[in-house]
């Protein structure tokens, strides 16, 4: 009955990749993009690693070739650079008629700019142009004028688990024809707000993080931004475009239980997953592979694991946190690990949860620690964030006489 | 360690803005969290900070601070065994 | 497209004006000659358990409570999904992490403020109250936040995954982000009388806050007074024409024409600049319609429209347009159908209708 989606359009940016092909090739070869921290200026630069952008802000806008005149946050170029990518993989363009929106997300916004010049806001001329990037809207609003979107466009932030709702929200566009195409994702750049923010909540690993591992002591924090193109089914195969993926199912579900700590039984991931695999038409059973948000934290990977346990018993499927390569990347970490979990699929493999080596003992759950080949139909990605938002999306495989590949 | 206690009462008031709430109000042998006072977690992390920022004590690990912040009791104890150095 | 309908079961908005347990319907206001104007605060204990208070700064709080005065005004207890809109969100803990860590060298930095300042404590907090484990989302896009969660709202109730819905949107002022946002001419650098804000020549807006959420329902029932037909957002209209031809087609969508709407009420903030796009429109567009204002009430905001629908589906329940908002005497019987249109410096256009539960 309703409108199927798909995605026609990646593009993505992260420590282990300016687009989707280096991000696929660090993947296949376990090549992390965690390290030193050499771009971001803090005083706990020899205290932490973090999966940085290895550019500083003027090799950004170079690199981009944006005007300099315009008051960019790093947030903002982080996220044109991956929305140009998606929109110039769908094929897009303003004058086809069609309506395209942007829907983004972000959780700390122009945090970046905003932190270096706060107190100069009331006396430096120059600076002033940054007191209106803070706001969260700034870097969607950036994009849209970099690709001259004007038919819709949004922000989301609802903490880690922003941009996989912000593919809800694109599907739900496409899907009541407010739309024709829509493109969805998050963008965060590192800033000292959050690497000091976590620092606080002391979950932040000085190691590399390890994910679903017994001796994990936290996450490593990452920057970076991922957006996909979402059009209707019927759309993408009448314009015979390159279907990538389905956006088969997803949902969204409040753990209602602490401000910062997820509950003992994962209620609220457990009911994301559930509902997802639900509005996918599924069974739990036909899910062959999970990419977990798996921070590297206590709590988390506790919590998400007692989840899936919930959700299918002593059949959980093969699942792995790719987070050690990347990073926690906010703001952007469930589009990016849709990416992740897309190239997965479309590849028929499972990337490593790199660093595991102990079981944790409570939940008894081996992650899949090396490259392994393996059909994938059905994916499921998970994030979780602060405020008990708990968020799921699946992906299904595209039957290959449509493709289009 | 009576000073102390009830310097630590007002300090513990003040940072976690525990509004109604008078020195007079805690035993310092209650516990802090759970049926006690109702902290949790967050608050945990607060008091690592409070050590840190008015005893110049350092604590590594979250979890080490389940014992020492048992009550006002034992987390005087800890302070003045950590002073002595 | 339109999408199915969606009642309005009830409101609660706290804004800088008396709105919490009030008989009167915005009968008398609160003058004021203040730089900014901030909400008159209900007794928070009165809904909030002392123990969470302690953490909560203003933006909270006054979102559990106009979010627990809607619910009431609904009869409801439970709902199954809650939206917030936010603009700057937690301003005051944002400033609080920010300003500790610029002045401490990024030492002793205590979690409570970091954890509170992200977007979505508030829809995070009210779910915490009320247990409430279904779809939660926050959306932060300036003007466009409010309208952005009503619409997921709308489209959540069309596609039957939601039968009650709580909406709101939510903003706070502090004394540095109002002088910061001084700086570049978007708020009013001395005390204005909000009465007289529409005449006053300093450069930028009377700022102000609130916060208004609503329950929204897929059915009409006894509690329903107001519907909610449609929400539309218009991003840098590149001409006059543009902006106009958007309300028209809004309209159009929803089957009909500007003489069939009862009252406009626009969001002119005492910009003297930026109003005249709205003061355009009253002696162009909107020439033989009623127009009536708010701002003077609340203040500008990022998600004051919240506060326009507040005032609009009043209207429709009280069946009476309060002089204090309209800007001529209103003559026509009993309004049914109130256009609401409001825009951020030319970028962020929106436009909400509401109507009586009938009106067709």
């Amino acid at each position: 009955m309703t409108e199927g989606v798909v995605v026609t359009g990646m593009g993505i940016v992260s420590c282990i990749g300016f687009n989707v092909d280096e991000t696929l090739h660090s993947l296949m070869i376990g090549k992390t993009g965690i390290g030193k921290i050499s771009i971001l200026d803090s005083i706990h630069r020899d205290e932490f690693v973090l999966g940085e952008i290895k550019l500083t802000q003027k090799e950004l806008m170079e690199k981009l070739g944006v005007d300099l005149n315009l008051p960019w946050t790093r947030t903002a170029l982080l996220g044109v650079w991956a929305a140009r990518q998606a929109y110039q993989s769908a094929g897009l363009s303003t004058n086809s008629g069609k309506r395209i929106g942007l829907v983004s997300a972000s959780t700390v916004g122009g945090m970046d700019r905003s932190e270096l010049y706060y107190k100069d806001f009331l006396t430096d001329a120059i600076r002033k142009n940054h007191i209106d990037t803070h706001h969260a809207g700034n870097s969607t609003e950036m994009i849209a004028d970099d690709l001259n979107i004007h038919d819709y466009l949004t922000t989301i932030s609802t903490a880690c688990s922003s941009s996989l709702n912000s593919i809800m929200f694109g599907a739900r566009l496409l899907r009541h024809n407010l739309l024709d195409a829509v493109i969805v994702g998050g963008t965060d750049a590192l800033s000292r707000f959050t690497l000091n923010g976590f620092n606080t909540l002391m979950i932040l690993d000085h190691e590399h993080c390890r994910p679903f591992d017994a001796t994990r002591r936290g996450l490593n924090l990452g920057e970076g931004a991922g957006y996909l193109v979402l059009e209707r089914t019927s759309d993408a195969l009448a314009g015979k475009k390159q279907v990538i993926a389905q956006v088969a199912g997803y949902a969204n579900a409040n753990d209602a239980f602490h401000q910062t700590a997820s509950s003992d039984n994962g209620e609220g991931p457990f009911l994301a997953m559930q509902r997802a695999v639900a509005k996918a038409g599924i069974t739990a059973q036909d899910i062959d592979y999970i990419n977990v948000h798996g921070t590297g934290t206590d709590n988390n990977d506790l919590t998400e694991g007692v989840a899936m346990k919930r959700l299918f018993g002593d059949q959980v499927p093969p699942f792995s946190s790719t987070k050690a390569f990347t990073g926690h990347t906010l703001g952007a970490t469930g589009v990016i690990e849709s990416i992740i979990s897309i190239l997965s699929m479309n590849n028929d493999k499972v990337f490593p949860n790199i660093n595991f080596k102990e079981v944790i003992e409570e939940i008894n759950l081996v992650p899949v620690s090396q490259l392994t080949d393996l059909h994938i139909n059905h994916v499921l990605t998970n994030s979780f964030g602060f405020g008990g938002n708990d968020s799921s999306v699946v992906f299904s495989k595209v039957p290959s006489n449509i493709s289009g590949l | 360690m009576e000073a102390l206690i009830e310097k630590l009462k007002e300090q513990i008031i003040k940072q976690l803005n525990l509004e109604d709430i008078t020195p007079a109000d805690i035993n310092e042998e209650d516990s802090l969290f759970g049926e006690g006072l109702g902290l949790d977690s967050i608050d945990a992390l607060e008091l690592i900070v409070l050590l840190e920022k008015e005893y110049g004590i350092r604590i590594e690990n979250p979890k080490d601070g389940q014992k020492i912040f048992f009550s006002i009791k034992t987390m005087a104890e800890f302070i003045q065994e950590h002073q002595k150095k | 497209m339109m999408l199915a309908p969606t009642y309005i079961d009830g409101s609660g908005a706290v804004v800088p004006q008396p709105t919490v347990n009030q008989d009167k319907f915005l009968e008398e206001i609160l003058e004021y000659n203040e730089r900014f104007l901030q909400v008159v605060s209900p007794v928070y204990k009165d809904y909030i358990d002392v123990k969470l208070l302690r953490r909560m700064s203003k933006i909270v709080k006054m979102s559990i409570v106009s979010a627990q005065v809607a619910m009431q005004q609904a009869g409801v207890d439970q709902v199954d999904a809650i939206m917030t809109g936010t603009g700057m969100g937690c301003q005051i803990d944002t400033e609080k992490f920010l300003n500790a860590m610029i002045e401490n060298g990024e030492t002793l930095l205590t979690p409570t403020s970091f954890i509170q300042s992200t977007h979505n404590t508030m829809g995070g907090q009210i779910a915490l109250m009320l247990g409430n484990k279904n779809h939660n989302l926050t959306y932060v896009h300036r003007t466009f936040s409010f309208e952005s969660a009503l619409l997921d709202a709308m489209m959540m109730i069309a596609e039957k995954e939601a039968q009650k819905v709580l909406v709101g949107g939510i903003d706070e002022i502090t004394d540095e982000s109002w002088l910061i946002k001084t700086q570049i001419d978007y708020y009013k650098k001395h005390a204005c009388k909000n009465s007289a804000v529409y005449t006053d020549l300093q450069p930028g807006a009377l700022s102000g806050e609130g916060s208004a959420f609503f329950v929204l329902s897929a059915d009409r029932s006894e509690k329903t007074y107001a519907q909610l037909k449609g929400v539309s957002t218009l991003y840098k209209p590149r001409s006059n024409k543009e902006l106009e031809d958007f309300i028209k087609r809004f309209l159009m969508t929803n089957e009909l024409g500007l003489s069939d709407i009862d009252l406009v009420i626009m969001g002119n903030n005492g910009d003297p600049v930026f109003d005249r796009i709205y003061e355009d429109l009253a002696t162009g567009l909107f020439k033989t319609i009623p127009t009536g204002r708010f701002k003077h009430l609340c203040g500008e905001y990022d998600t004051a429209s919240s506060f326009a629908l507040w005032i609009a589906s009043g209207i429709l329940r009280h069946q009476y347009v309060p002089s204090t908002i309209s800007q001529h005497p209103f003559d026509r019987k009993t309004p049914k159908k109130i256009l609401i249109y409001n825009h951020f410096r030319n970028i962020n256009h929106s436009l909400i209708l509401v109507t009586t539960p009938d009106a067709s």
